[in-house]
């Protein structure tokens, strides 16, 4: 799979779709996108790879070579390179912060009566947050339920005290916590965490790499605590997600509706949207359009794909290429991860670019501006200009490439639980452990992150994905990365038949046998969990393996990985990761090699401390090998000690 | 026993000994960075732990290891530091912090390894605060002084030649068992660290303190090593806390360790690395390394499985007399301490289940065919799984300078020979014996008949001298067994009735003993009829047996001459020979009191006796017992005041059948001082202690007048007890 010398195109995807537009555009010179960019922009800064280029004082930049093996202030090629990771994990963190916070916002608003749109749309689940919370529903209507909820949200978002957050702190294994605080790295809130980073990492402050390390690895931890909330305020806003079924890739763009793309991360905005979206039909036949059709795109899509049933469009990498189907009248976006290249391709076309947060703005895009009080009349307002675009589009321009697959996600927490209760109702969670004890299967595996132009898109994580349920690995996946199976067709009952390994096999035969009645259509090859913020829902899995075996969470068998790891969340998800325990493959070599000691605490002593690591990998077979080696490692090591354990009749060992 | 690289003078500076060692036109940069990394992320990752802890608990926090008298170990041999709170650790780890320097050469990476190793003492120390036990069987973490003393004679006398650190991940479990196996075949002393563990465990390799090989835990626990390397230089060499230099000087002579890195090694690992470097042993690593990421002869890079073991030896100058013994085992001090329990039993012989019994026989040229055996009776083959057979172990042996007084002394050894076998079972002596023979050793294709073939190979090995031709006859008929032991029966009366002679008086010699000196220099055991050696391993036959052995040996008569003191047993020849062998520190001694310039220890007695002023009477407390005790102390705090060869009035050690002596502390009022003991002592010493209690005059009733610790652990405790019983002790003279 290496690419040896092969000379670097634009034709760095293996998605069909993808690839018979940009192949189109190639021919008829029309436009640029990231991937004619990525081409252009080789040979990239070898100092900004590696992460040895420092910018943080204005004597710089400095970098470190043979020649000047420090920066002018003395700072070591370590400290240069920790500080970059670190502050980049803040600003990881800054953006689920931002995405959590505005959740907050709106329950403020909603409490005060000032959000009509919103309402507790699963009151289930805010008792069970509330529960996990240590709190009592007793006498209390959900409204100053969800109050508490709220005032413990604020708190960890917030507060200066050291008492432990109550995300963490409720979610976790004790043993975890107690790494934590014998480590220095409980954060006291969210906020704080990001501005100590910011504060350690100015000129002159922070030089110890160690420090500075286990300082981002405490506001990894924050982003952990920040995206949980997102999810938990989520699922109690929009529903918690159960599993649906619908279609994904450039296939789902129909010529005869008005099309519109939801972008970006939050659901505040994009569920209003398709709902707002099912409403105006009768406005989009007076066009002369069979009604709206809303896809997603990116997280936005997986939002309303888990609780809504939304087709997913694409992917990241591949967001500028379905507005030149000419069948797109218009990408509506939020916050992350949005090309601002977008605003050019649309140019060529009909389609409306719109941008809604006042924090997220692309000049000559339309500007909506979303507020709580007047969500609703906002969503109408976007559908509204979908409805208007669509008469501008030029059917003779519209070349939609046939692709798309049937996929099944929608895989919270809770109905993994129910899929998985369906076989063991008192205790759902050890149907996995009892397949892992047996040898069926040989773990659990989470893909999540981006998508990078480093290593060709959905390239490596549709090969990891396919070959390791060969060898009977339980899949999960969130992000782009589900995109990608999605996109791929491996996230539907077909790819299970077509790939999953005997063990893998019988495991969904067992699952499908019990919820035939429940289920619409059969298990999917990869469970969709969710969004990147929902990476919390994976973590949620892993905390209850390690509970259902009894251990810490290094014990278990799961590993995460992140084929195309790309933004700073990723970083930061990537390091509470391995704080948290679980060993993590990242596609794309991140910018730290440039210092061998930061490089090896990530790689090798960060499995010492917090019992996680990172394995830098881009070539997809040797990433196999890894995550199974990994898997087997853990699997193998847990056999022993139980063994042993039993052999000398003591508790199992708490190391690993 | 060859010297190699350890017969180095001793210089100026310790550091002496790397002069010239690194190829200064092409130094190996690369190692001497990854030395200062993991030296830089060991001490900020302390000093992380470290101010985390003194934050949550206060700097008042006592901070210490269980069952150590050496405080943290590392800190007190080579700074002197007796670091007791959290709040005594920042001045040292900032003055290591301190030691830390940019510039790359192998001096600085020396230093690098010496904070690191301070580094690891800490983090690893603040993980048992509270009393925590952090770790579960067979993982041991810190080794507490017990174990450290428990194998010390087995050090001293080279029946373990060395101590190999493994760390990191073989190759693959076989590998690995293979090389733990074959290092407990050599008889050494294993320590590893990390996933060699789960290896050696999947590999089936017998683990844990009694075997010798010490699963010590993951990451910075490989300190466990160091600490417990350390600490024989304070409990057996004498050497004074913070003597850096003298420390690592002992540590490079006398603690034959090396380190074997298996897989990929990180940072702190080469620091760690280094740390061992600092203190005088080589590192060998399977990883594949370029020359200019090595040091020869301290850092080798040696991938191949098959040699490294040979290679690690060869650098740290371990030479091992190979004895080849035809029979499918493994023999090695490492299974001394295996159990064998009756599920994992293929055949046992004797304790109430049958008759067995075990004899030595000296005998006449003509007497003997060398190297015979013969199984009279069933085979291991024609028994039932889990069945009882009779067993005779009859053992002849023709010397020229054999003695018929050397029978007890070579039968007493049968013990460990047998137990030495992996699979093997062997307790107590002449017809009292109980042994077992595994399911894995009976599989593995052991029969009754290859205890002769140990034996036979065994008693020529150890006792060359004296052990000219050995013939083995192994009876497992019934009627036969009972026929052979009338006769045993007759020998053992017949050695009693000699041994009941044996006395202080009677003999016009006493040995020396300075095994013990190889580690601990300022030490010298005298062992008379009546005084057996402080680890109770050489009784006064041992060792004239030893010296007829080897004259040159550490075993040595000295003549009866120039009587001082009759009572506490001073005589000018043995004040003299003492004196020139304690490197002139001990100028006289008393074979007899423990209040007047009684005899040093080294370090590995079993018991240690000690005045209790409020009872008028004296205390024994034994390594097995780790609880408190009347003085206020437990056996590894008494020790560290005990060891190292010097004399501390009021205080001594000795070995646990010194109080069944009737010299036992004679000059200071006898058995009648003894106010309290550990009740496993007084149990197991049993009917002995009080047919000794009679013959002194005390009434058999004297030893329940013993205080133990279900009694009490103070003075105050045990008086009102010793009162109500009408302790003698109480009304004897004053002791002080």
């Amino acid at each position: 799979m290496s690419e040896g010398k092969k000379k670097i195109d634009n034709r760095r995807t293996i998605d069909p779709a993808a690839l018979a537009v940009i192949d189109k555009n190639t021919a008829n010179g029309q436009v640029e996108t990231a991937y004619e960019r990525y081409v252009k922009m080789q040979p990239q800064c070898n100092f900004g790879r590696t992460g040895v280029c420092c910018r943080i004082c204005l004597q710089g930049p400095c970098r470190i070579t043979k020649k000047s093996s420090k920066g002018i202030c003395g700072a070591h090629g370590y400290t240069i390179v920790a500080r970059n990771l670190i502050r980049a994990i803040a600003g990881g963190c800054g953006a689920h912060a931002d995405h959590s916070r505005h959740m907050i916002y709106t329950i403020q608003e909603l409490l005060e009566d000032k959000a009509p749109d919103y309402s507790i749309e699963d009151p289930d689940k805010l008792h069970r947050v509330a529960e996990r919370l240590g709190l009592s529903a007793d006498g209390k209507d959900d409204k100053e339920l969800l109050k508490e909820v709220l005032t413990h949200a604020e708190s960890d978002f917030s507060k200066l005290s050291d008492e432990p957050c109550k995300w963490l702190e409720t979610t976790v294994v004790p043993e975890r916590m107690e790494v934590f605080n014998q480590c220095n790295i409980q954060p006291r809130s969210v906020h704080t965490s990001i501005s100590e980073i910011m504060g350690s990492t100015h000129m002159g402050v922070d030089h110890d790499p160690v420090n500075l390390i286990f300082q981002g690895l405490k506001t990894s931890l924050a982003d952990y605590i920040g995206m949980h909330i997102a999810t938990d305020l989520s699922d109690i806003l929009f529903g918690t997600p159960k599993p649906v079924t619908t279609e994904a890739n450039f296939g789902v763009i129909d010529p005869e509706m008005v099309n519109i793309a939801v972008h970006g991360h939050n659901p505040l905005l994009s569920e209003m949207i398709v709902r707002q979206a099912r409403d105006m039909k009768d406005e989009a036949e007076a066009a002369g359009a069979k009604g709206v059709k809303c896809m997603g795109i990116c997280c936005t899509g997986n939002e309303v794909l888990m609780r809504q049933g939304v087709p997913v469009l694409t992917n990241f990498l591949s967001q500028e290429l379905p507005i030149m189907t000419g069948a797109v009248d218009l990408m509506v976006v939020d916050v992350q991860c949005i090309m601002p290249g977008v605003k050019a391709v649309a140019d060529c076309y009909h389609t409306r670019i719109v941008t809604t947060m006042n924090h997220a703005k692309i000049p000559g895009s339309y500007h909506v501006e979303f507020t709580e009080d007047r969500a609703v009349e906002k969503a109408r307002e976007v559908v509204k200009l979908a409805i208007e675009a669509f008469k501008e589009r030029k059917d003779n321009e519209v070349d939609i490439p046939e692709v798309k697959h049937k996929l099944t996600a929608g895989f919270s927490m809770e109905a993994m639980e129910e899929v998985l209760g369906a076989v063991n109702p008192e205790e759902p969670i050890k149907v996995i452990t009892d397949a892992v004890d047996s040898g069926q299967l040989r773990g659990v595996v989470l893909f999540a992150g981006c998508n990078n132009l480093r290593v060709p898109h959905d390239a490596s994580g549709a090969y990891l994905i396919k070959e390791l349920a060969k060898k009977d690995v339980l899949i999960v996946a969130t992000g782009c990365a589900a995109g990608t199976a999605a996109k791929l067709g491996l996230m539907n009952a077909e790819a299970v038949e077509e790939y999953a390994g005997e063990g893998l096999k019988a495991f969904y035969k067992t699952l499908n046998e019990a919820n035939k009645d429940k289920l619409k259509e059969e298990l999917p090859l990869v469970f969709h969990m969710g969004s990147c913020v929902d990476n919390s829902r994976a973590y949620d899995l892993t905390t209850a393996l390690a509970r259902q075996w009894g251990v810490d969470v290094p014990k278990v068998p799961f590993v995460a990985s992140a084929p195309e790891a790309m933004s700073e969340k990723a970083i930061s998800i990537g390091s509470w990761c391995v704080t948290l325990g679980i060993p993590t493959h990242v596609g794309v070599v991140p910018e730290v090699t440039g210092s061998a000691l930061v490089d090896g605490i990530a790689l090798q002593i960060a499995e010492d401390v917090y019992g996680g690591y990172f394995m830098w990998e881009e070539d997809p077979e040797k990433a196999l090998d890894r995550i199974l080696g990994a898997l087997d490692e853990r699997s193998w090591k847990l056999k022993i000690h139980k063994q042993t354990s039993e052999k000398y009749e003591t508790e199992l060992s708490t190391g690993w | 026993m060859s010297e190699g690289v350890l017969s180095q003078e001793w210089k100026q500076s310790f550091d002496e000994i790397f002069d010239g060692a690194v190829d200064e036109s092409n130094p190996p940069v690369k190692l001497f960075e990854k030395a200062y990394d993991g030296a830089v992320i060991a001490t900020s990752y302390a000093e992380i732990l470290m101010n985390q802890a003194i934050r949550r608990y206060g700097p008042d926090k006592p901070v210490g290891y269980p069952d150590t008298g050496y405080y943290l170990p590392v800190i007190r041999a080579l700074s002197g530091e007796a670091v007791e709170k959290l709040g005594d650790l920042p001045p040292i780890l900032n003055r290591m912090r301190n030691q830390i320097r940019e510039e790359l050469n192998f001096h600085n990476a020396r230093l690098c390894g010496e904070a690191a190793a301070y580094s690891a003492e800490i983090i690893e120390a603040l993980r048992y605060l509270d009393g925590a036990r952090p770790h579960v069987d067979p993982w041991t973490g810190f080794l507490g002084d017990p174990v450290v003393r428990r194998y010390g004679i087995l050090l001293v006398d080279w029946t373990i030649p060395g101590q190999a650190v493994i760390m990191g991940k073989g190759k693959s479990s076989e590998d690995v068992g293979k090389l733990v196996m074959d290092l407990q075949a050599k008889g050494f002393m294993i320590f590893l660290c990390n996933q060699v563990i789960e290896q050696a465990i999947e590999a089936g390799c017998k683990l844990g303190i009694d075997f010798i090989a010490f699963p010590i835990g993951n990451f910075t626990q490989i300190i466990h090593a160091v600490n417990y390397a350390l600490r024989a230089g304070i409990a057996f060499g004498g050497i004074p806390p913070g003597e850096r230099d003298n420390t690592r000087d002992y540590q490079r002579r006398r603690v034959r360790a090396f380190v074997l890195q298996l897989g990929e090694i990180d940072e702190v690992q080469v620091a760690a690395h280094f740390a061992a470097i600092f203190l005088g042993f080589p590192v060998i690593t399977d990883q594949e390394l370029p020359e200019d990421e090595q040091v020869p002869n301290w850092y080798v890079s040696n991938p191949n499985y098959e040699d490294i073991l040979q290679v690690a030896m060869e650098i740290r100058g371990i030479k091992l007399k190979i004895v080849d013994i035809p029979i499918p085992i493994t023999v090695g001090p490492a299974f001394e301490g295996e159990v064998i329990r009756k599920g994992d039993m293929r055949v046992e012989f004797g304790g109430s289940k049958t008759t067995a019994f075990e004899l030595v026989e000296m005998v006449g040229e003509d007497e003997i065919e060398d190297g015979k055996i013969e199984v009279i009776g069933p085979e291991i083959d024609d028994t039932e799984e889990g069945s009882a057979l009779p067993l005779g172990i009859m053992v002849k042996i023709f010397g020229r300078k054999m003695q018929e007084d050397f029978e007890s002394v070579l039968e007493r050894r049968l013990h460990y020979l047998i137990n030495y076998g992996e699979g093997l079972w062997h307790m107590a002596q002449r017809d009292t014996i109980w042994m077992r023979i595994s399911k894995d050793a009976a599989e593995k294709g052991f029969k009754i008949r290859d205890y002769g073939e140990l034996l036979v190979a065994k008693f020529k090995d150890e006792f060359p001298s004296i052990v000219d031709r050995v013939q083995v006859t192994l009876i497992t008929e019934a009627e036969k067994v009972e026929q052979e032991l009338e006769r045993a029966r007759e020998f053992y009366s017949a050695r009693d009735e000699r041994l009941r002679g044996l006395t202080d008086e009677s003999v016009d010699e006493f040995y020396s003993c300075i095994l013990c000196q190889s580690f601990a220099p300022n030490h010298c055991c005298v062992v008379t009829p009546e005084r057996l050696g402080l680890c109770g391993a050489v009784s006064w036959l041992d060792g004239k047996a030893a010296y007829e052995i080897d004259p040159t040996g550490p075993n040595r008569p000295i003549k009866k001459e120039g009587l001082q003191d009759e009572e506490k047993g001073i005589w000018d020849s043995v004040n003299e020979y003492v004196y020139q062998n304690t490197n002139r520190m001990i100028e006289e001694c008393s074979m007899y009191s423990f209040m007047d310039r009684p005899m040093t220890s080294c370090g590995c007695f079993e018991c240690i006796m000690a005045i209790v002023p409020e009872a008028n009477g004296v205390m024994i407390t034994t390594r097995e017992y780790g609880g408190d005790t009347p003085v206020g102390m437990t056996f590894s705090t008494l020790a560290g005041s005990v060891g190292g060869g010097v004399q501390t009035p009021g205080f001594m050690g000795h070995g646990r059948a010194y109080a069944l002596s009737r010299k036992f502390i004679s000059a200071d009022g006898g058995l009648g001082r003894l106010v309290w003991a550990p009740k496993e002592l007084k149990d197991s010493l049993g009917d002995e202690l009080r047919q000794r209690a009679e013959e002194e005059g005390l009434g058999a009733d004297f030893v329940d007048k013993i205080a133990d610790e279900s009694v009490g652990t103070t003075a105050d405790e045990i008086l009102p007890f010793l009162e109500e019983k009408g302790h003698p002790a109480l009304s004897m003279d004053p002791l002080m």
